[in-house]
This record gives C-alpha cells, sequence and structure tokens, in this order.
C-alpha cells in the first residue's frame, strides 16, 4: 500500500468513526444539560457539597462558581505539589519548587496541561493520579459547562438564568467523562499502556548493562488525558513515549478520542437549539479546517524541507518508527486544533511550514474543533461575528437563531476574540525583549522565535503543547506563561457567559425574509473566512518573523 | 442563632467540598478500579511488558535499549559509546535509553548542530555495517521523539544483516530470515509504519546457531 493511500485510509476511518458517534454522543450530552431529573447519587452530592441542585443561576453566579471552583482547585493543587515529599507514593521526590508548583497548578486547572516538568522525574504517583488527573476530568467538565449555558442563552428566553454550574459540572464528570474514561482506560491496558504502582524496575539488559524501568497509573491518567483534551503527559515523552502510546492502534485510538466530544457537541448545540442542520453547519466548518490542515501538515512532512531533513532524507527526527510520517502528522494536527496539546512526535523538529501549521491552529482559537467545550463556545462566537459581518453589508441589525446581535452582544463578542491575541502578542514581545529569557530558546535564528511565539500561543489558548526545545523552567518563564494560561483560560469566559445571559433575557425575533439562514453552504463559506481573516491575520506579522521566514528563506 | 456565612465565602466553601468529593472519586478510585481490572485481565502489559531470557528478565519490548560494548573505564562518564556488531542497533536517542529521561532532541529542521550530528550518523552507521552512505535510512540518523523507540525501519534491520551475520559468524541468509521474520507491518495495512523490534530480533538472535 502506498504511503498516500495508507495516510487517506487512516484519516478516513477516524472521520467514519467520529461521524458514527456524532449523533448518539451529541444527544446523550443534549439529555445531560437539559433533564430535570437528578441520579440518586447526584442529589446526595449536591447535599453533601451544600448547593441547591433545582436552582438556576444567573449568569454572574454562574460565573462566581466557576472561579470559586477553580480557585480552590489552584490552591489545592499547588499545595499538593508543596507537600509531595510528605505524601505516599511519591517515590522519594521532593516538593516541588513553588514556581514550578504554580505553574502546574494553573496549567492542569485551566485546561492547558502545559509541563515546565518532566514526570517521571518530578512526579510521584499520588499528585499524578490525584492531583493532576483528577483536573483532567473536571477543567474538562467545567469547559463543556460554559458551552451549556451559552447553548441555554439561545434556547431561553425572557429569564436572566442560565443553568447550574454543580449539576453541569457533575453531570459531565459523572455521566460522561468518568464511564467513558474506565472503557477506554481498560482498552489502552489492553493494547500495552501500563497500569500499575510500582516505582522503578532494574533490569540487566541483553548485553549486560542495566535499564531503570518506570512505573505507574499511566493509561488512566491516558484515556482522559485524550478524552478531556488535556494533554499532560504522565512522561516527559509525552503519547511519543511507548507506556503511553504503544503502537498504531493505541494512538489512533488516542486521536479519535482527542477529537471524539469536541466533534460531537455541535450535535448538542443543534438538538438544543431545535434545529440539527444548526449543528451540522457549524461541524461542517469545524471538519473543513481539521481536514485542510491534517492534509497541509502531513504534505509537508513528507516533502521533509529543511536542511537537517534532507540530509537525513526523511523528517524523522523527534518522530517514531511506528508512527512514521502520516500518524505523527494526523496528532500534530489534531491535538493543536483541539486544546489538548499531548504530542506523539516533537514539534520543534517538524519542518518550517509543518511546524508552523501547529503554531497557526492554536491561532485560530481552538475551535477546529477545538478543545472540550471551549471549542464549541468560541466556534460560537465567531458565528455571531459572522452573521454581524453578513448583517453590516445589508444595513439591518443582525440575529443569530432568533436572537438580536446588538451593541452588547458583539462588545462581548469582540473582547473574547480580543483577548488571546492580545495575551500571545504582549506575552512574545516582552519575552523577546529581554535578553535573559530569549536566551531560553534552543535554537536560533526565526526558529528560536518560533519556540517563544510557539510557547505564549500555547498557554494562552490553553493548549499545552511546545516547541520543546526551550528551557521554561524558570521563574521568569513559570510566572509569565502561568499568567498567560489563567488570562487566556478565564477572560474569555467571562465574556462567553455574559453573552449567555444577555441572549437569554431577549424575546426571540421570528425569521423574516431578510434573516440570513445559518445552516446553509453560503453560511459555512462566510464563518470559514471569518476564522481566517479575523482570527488568522492577526497572527500573521508574528507568523513572518517565525515559520514563514524559516520556511521562505 | 448563628449568622449565615457571606455567599462568597459560601460558595468557595461548596466548591472545595465538591473537590475533595471528585478527589476521591476520579483521583483514588478510578485508577484503582483501572488498575484492579488491568492487572487481572491484562497482567503482563498492565506491568510493561516485560522481556525474559533464561527466566531472567531483560528489559521491555516495549522500550528501546542500549546493545553498546561494555566501557573500558565504567568510571569515565567522557567515554564515548561503542555499538556491539553482534547485535542488531537500534535508533539514536536524546537520552541514552533512559527511561527516567525520556524527551526528544528538539532540535529544528534547519538547526546547523542537528545538521552536523546526522551527518557523522550517517558516516558512522557507512562504516560500522560496512555499507555506503547513501544506503543507510533516515531512522537511522534521526533521534526519536521518546528517546525510547523500541523498533527502527525494515531498511535499517536489513542493512545491518552483513555486519552482524560477519560479528557472529552465522550465515548471512539465516539472519537475514530471522530480520524478514520480525517485520510488523503496519496495522490492518495503513495503521503507521512497518517496523522491527529490536530487542525481539535481537533476542531470537541470540538462540540463533
Amino acid at each position: 500500500m502506498s504511503p498516500t493511500l495508507a495516510g487517506v485510509l487512516q484519516a478516513s476511518v477516524l472521520v467514519g468513526a467520529l461521524a458514527a458517534a456524532y449523533r448518539p454522543l451529541g444527544d446523550y450530552i443534549a439529555h445531560l444539560f437539559t433533564s430535570p431529573r437528578h441520579l440518586r447519587a447526584e442529589r446526595g452530592l449536591y447535599r453533601l457539597v451544600g448547593v441547591d441542585g433545582d436552582a438556576d443561576q444567573r449568569w454572574p453566579a454562574y460565573l462566581r462558581s466557576v472561579l470559586a471552583f477553580s480557585a480552590v482547585s489552584v490552591v489545592f493543587l499547588y499545595f499538593f505539589q508543596r507537600l509531595q515529599s510528605h505524601l505516599l507514593l511519591s517515590l522519594g521526590f521532593p516538593a516541588v519548587k513553588p514556581d514550578m508548583a504554580f505553574n502546574t497548578a494553573v496549567s492542569f486547572v485551566t485546561n492547558t496541561n502545559w509541563q515546565s516538568y518532566s514526570g517521571e522525574s518530578t512526579m510521584g504517583h499520588l499528585v499524578q493520579m490525584a492531583g493532576l488527573a483528577v483536573q483532567n476530568f473536571v477543567s474538562a467538565a467545567v469547559g463543556i459547562a460554559i458551552v451549556a449555558a451559552l447553548i441555554r442563552g439561545f434556547t431561553r428566553s425572557r429569564t436572566d438564568r442560565v443553568g447550574n454550574f454543580w449539576v453541569d459540572l457533575t453531570r459531565v464528570t459523572v455521566r460522561l467523562l468518568l464511564p467513558l474514561s474506565v472503557v477506554f482506560a481498560l482498552v489502552l491496558v489492553a493494547s500495552g499502556a501500563i497500569q500499575n504502582f510500582h516505582g522503578l524496575t532494574d533490569v540487566h539488559t541483553l548485553v549486560g548493562g542495566s535499564q531503570s524501568i518506570t512505573g505507574g497509573p499511566v493509561a488512566s491518567q491516558e484515556a482522559i488525558k485524550e478524552l478531556g483534551t488535556n494533554g499532560g503527559g504522565f512522561y516527559n515523552a509525552n503519547s511519543a513515549h511507548p507506556f503511553e502510546n504503544p503502537n498504531p492502534f493505541s494512538n489512533w485510538l488516542e486521536i479519535f478520542l482527542l477529537l471524539l466530544i469536541p466533534f460531537a457537541l455541535p450535535r448538542t448545540f443543534g438538538r438544543m437549539v431545535g434545529d440539527n442542520r444548526q449543528g451540522y453547519a457549524i461541524v461542517s466548518v469545524m471538519a473543513l479546517f481539521w481536514v485542510a490542515s491534517v492534509s497541509l501538515i502531513t504534505l509537508f512532512e513528507a516533502q521533509h524541507h529543511g536542511v537537517a531533513a534532507q540530509a537525513a532524507g526523511a523528517a524523522m527526527e523527534g518522530k517514531e518508527q511506528r508512527f512514521g510520517i502520516a500518524a505523527s502528522s494526523l496528532f500534530a494536527a489534531s491535538t493543536t486544533l483541539t486544546s489538548t496539546g499531548a504530542v506523539n512526535s516533537f514539534h520543534d523538529s517538524y519542518t518550517p511550514f509543518g511546524g508552523g501549521l501547529t503554531i497557526f491552529n492554536m491561532m485560530l482559537g481552538e475551535i477546529a474543533p477545538g478543545g472540550v467545550g471551549s471549542g464549541l463556545y468560541g466556534m460560537l462566537i465567531l458565528a455571531v461575528v459572522a452573521v454581524f459581518v453578513a448583517g453590516l453589508m445589508v444595513g439591518r441589525t443582525p440575529e443569530y437563531l432568533g436572537k438580536k446581535l446588538g451593541a452588547r452582544e458583539m462588545k462581548f463578542a469582540s473582547l473574547y476574540i480580543l483577548t488571546t491575541p492580545a495575551v500571545v502578542l504582549v506575552g512574545t514581545g516582552v519575552a523577546m525583549t529581554l535578553p535573559g529569557e530569549r536566551a531560553n530558546m534552543l535554537n536560533t535564528g526565526p526558529h528560536g522565535f518560533s519556540e517563544v511565539l510557539y510557547a505564549f500561543t500555547s498557554a494562552a489558548n490553553n493548549n499545552g503543547s511546545a516547541f520543546a526545545g526551550i528551557t521554561v523552567n524558570t521563574p521568569w518563564w513559570n510566572t509569565a506563561l502561568g499568567l498567560a494560561m489563567l488570562f487566556g483560560r478565564f477572560l474569555p469566559m467571562i465574556f462567553v457567559l455574559a453573552l449567555a445571559g444577555s441572549l437569554a433575557k431577549q424575546q426571540p425575533v421570528p425569521a423574516t425574509e431578510g434573516t440570513l439562514p445559518t445552516h446553509k453552504p453560503l453560511f459555512v463559506g462566510l464563518l470559514s473566512g471569518v476564522v481566517l481573516i479575523v482570527v488568522g491575520l492577526t497572527y500573521f506579522p508574528a507568523l513572518a518573523l517565525g515559520p514563514l521566514a524559516e520556511g521562505l528563506n | 442563632m448563628a449568622k449565615p456565612l457571606p455567599t462568597v465565602l459560601r460558595t468557595h466553601l461548596s466548591a472545595l467540598r465538591m473537590l475533595l468529593v471528585m478527589t476521591v472519586l476520579l483521583g483514588i478510585a478510578y485508577p484503582l478500579l483501572v488498575t484492579g481490572a488491568g492487572q487481572a485481565a491484562f497482567h503482563h502489559q498492565a506491568n510493561g511488558s516485560l522481556v525474559q531470557v533464561d527466566g531472567r528478565t531483560v528489559g521491555s519490548s516495549l522500550l528501546g535499549q542500549s546493545f553498546d560494548l561494555p566501557k573500558k573505564n565504567p568510571d569515565n562518564a567522557d567515554e564515548q559509546a561503542r555499538p556491539d556488531p553482534k547485535w542488531f542497533q537500534p535508533r539514536p536517542s536524546a537520552g541514552g535509553y533512559d527511561p527516567t529521561a525520556s524527551g526528544a532532541s528538539n532540535l529544528g529542521p534547519n538547526s546547523a548542530d542537528l545538521v552536523k550530528t546526522i551527518q557523522q550518523r550517517r558516516a558512522a552507521v557507512a562504516a560500522f555495517d560496512g555499507v555506503a552512505p547513501s544506503r543507510v535510512p533516515a531512522d537511522a540518523v534521526t533521534a526519536s521523539g521518546s528517546g525510547l523507540d523500541p523498533d527502527i525501519s525494515p531498511a535499517y534491520a536489513r542493512e545491518q544483516v552483513t555486519r552482524v551475520a560477519k560479528a557472529r559468524g552465522l550465515d548471512r541468509d539465516a539472519v537475514a530470515r530471522l530480520v524478514e521474520a520480525h517485520v510488523q507491518d503496519p496495522v490492518l495495512g495503513f495503521l503507521g509504519d512497518a517496523r522491527v523490534n529490536v530487542l525481539e530480533l535481537n533476542k531470537a538472535l541470540s538462540t540463533l546457531r
């Protein structure tokens, strides 16, 4: 079989599997968001925690709950790492130092999973599974909860209530993420991912040398790492490590898992707004960008431009033999188009344009399909902008799904769109002006700049992957990127919830002759154009200095 | 009667209680359940797919390892590792096949350092295996992503056959047949790349007479 055909088949089977899951999973999530019934265990939980599961919240109350839960999580995770040496299963590792503990706590709570540490030499088993992996679940659930609130903004009218955060959080965690994780963790174990509580096992190798084989609850963490678009690896090498990702099948499964929920959520949206075609339009735009990105990255890696790749004869530096070019490129495109940031190959060694596209994918705001929840709310904000742009062309107040998009709504949408680029570009700019921080690049010239640009793009978009040559384990980098992750996660959430509240208050207007249909190919084209122009072009100058300069040289 | 707590404080207390319950459920019960089920049903995989030779564990079939000659001076950390001609050699590793230090070189596609390293590796492999430099495949001169890649390409395995057979005084065809028997095709014909697991191949090689 030719490599091209194999690559196409691999992606096609993935598309087929995602398409098969689209309706049942999307409908199931819609059910979780709309069902008035609680499970008995959930009612018990709400009593224990002290919240009223039947009370709907106004958007500020919903936001306060999100922020309180996240703040408590950061503090808890920080002290968990600081006290590691006193805990069980620490494997003898000392306390994580303060700046790194701050960075890591923020990183996992914001669903970024940026790793300034190396898992196998820093974190004991208990911190990994009861600290970091817990946030893999709940940070994903927070993202999905926010999009639930936004969708309710479209579906409800003349109310100031957008749902109950505690109920959304609990249902998504207990009824969606946990059961899927149990099943897929066991599939991963069966295919070779390890799952034990061993420390290091010393063995004598075949030639009589020594090797220390690591242990740990890896598969259980791996499943939710992909499913929740988290990306924080048990090991430094992340999904390139054979214990996390043992073979081409597990690799395909991990890509499937990280795309599963983000690609099903448009169905949830269509279902809840009462018009499945709206979901199809949104998922079409997501799929368009995903297919284009996968094709281009695979093409660039197969062509292996770059002096080093040419000298080697293939772009295999930083890639695993069992995956090869196609399966590595497919992973790279999928992980940067979602907020996952897991890697099965090292993007720093990708060809200039292949690696540049991984940066561009994140810059689009991770909306194709994006992180769990965050991808859909990002795309819906852009849909609002697209409708607004179309409204300007014909000179009438635009409406989306019967809700008028006035000055107030557009202010929130604009603020959302401006936040991430501001964090990325200001952060990159500041780092480049500081000679000491700039010196942390591994590579030189435009590629070194790309490392810095990648770092801030990844942090502010809550991706977590890296051009990993850069040394980020210093107090300055840990703090700066920690702040970028916080701003990049929570400021947009505030604007989304504010928009949800504002939409929910409105009385829907009936569709007229002049209403732009938002389920037709025309809208798919319009929205794709807005994504490219409004978001993509913002970063053009920065990209010109990094990957474009390197690739065109 | 005690005054009710301010809302802000109440919300944070609820958040803390929710986090603690979730920690017990997701951080303790979930990994224990998966470990229990995984150990019971897939004992070999759950413990690292360990490989035994004569009842002795020699490594994991999933983790690459070095096949170097013993050091001349074990205390000299700077001594260059020399590959053992009697064994099939794995890919270069950024971390020296140390599972406690996984990772890649992260050198860019136009890095002068990387170009130099690749040229040196190509010359060294060609000389070691007695082949033309142009026959050395890409995976033999590039470091993997994990630094623990257990596999090499079938091309690199075939390229080493003559040297291994000569060093062991074995029939070249017998060694070549052994390599072909260890070639794993892409899963289902289209997932991933063809590969040869170096530890499995060398284990079989050690019993070849």
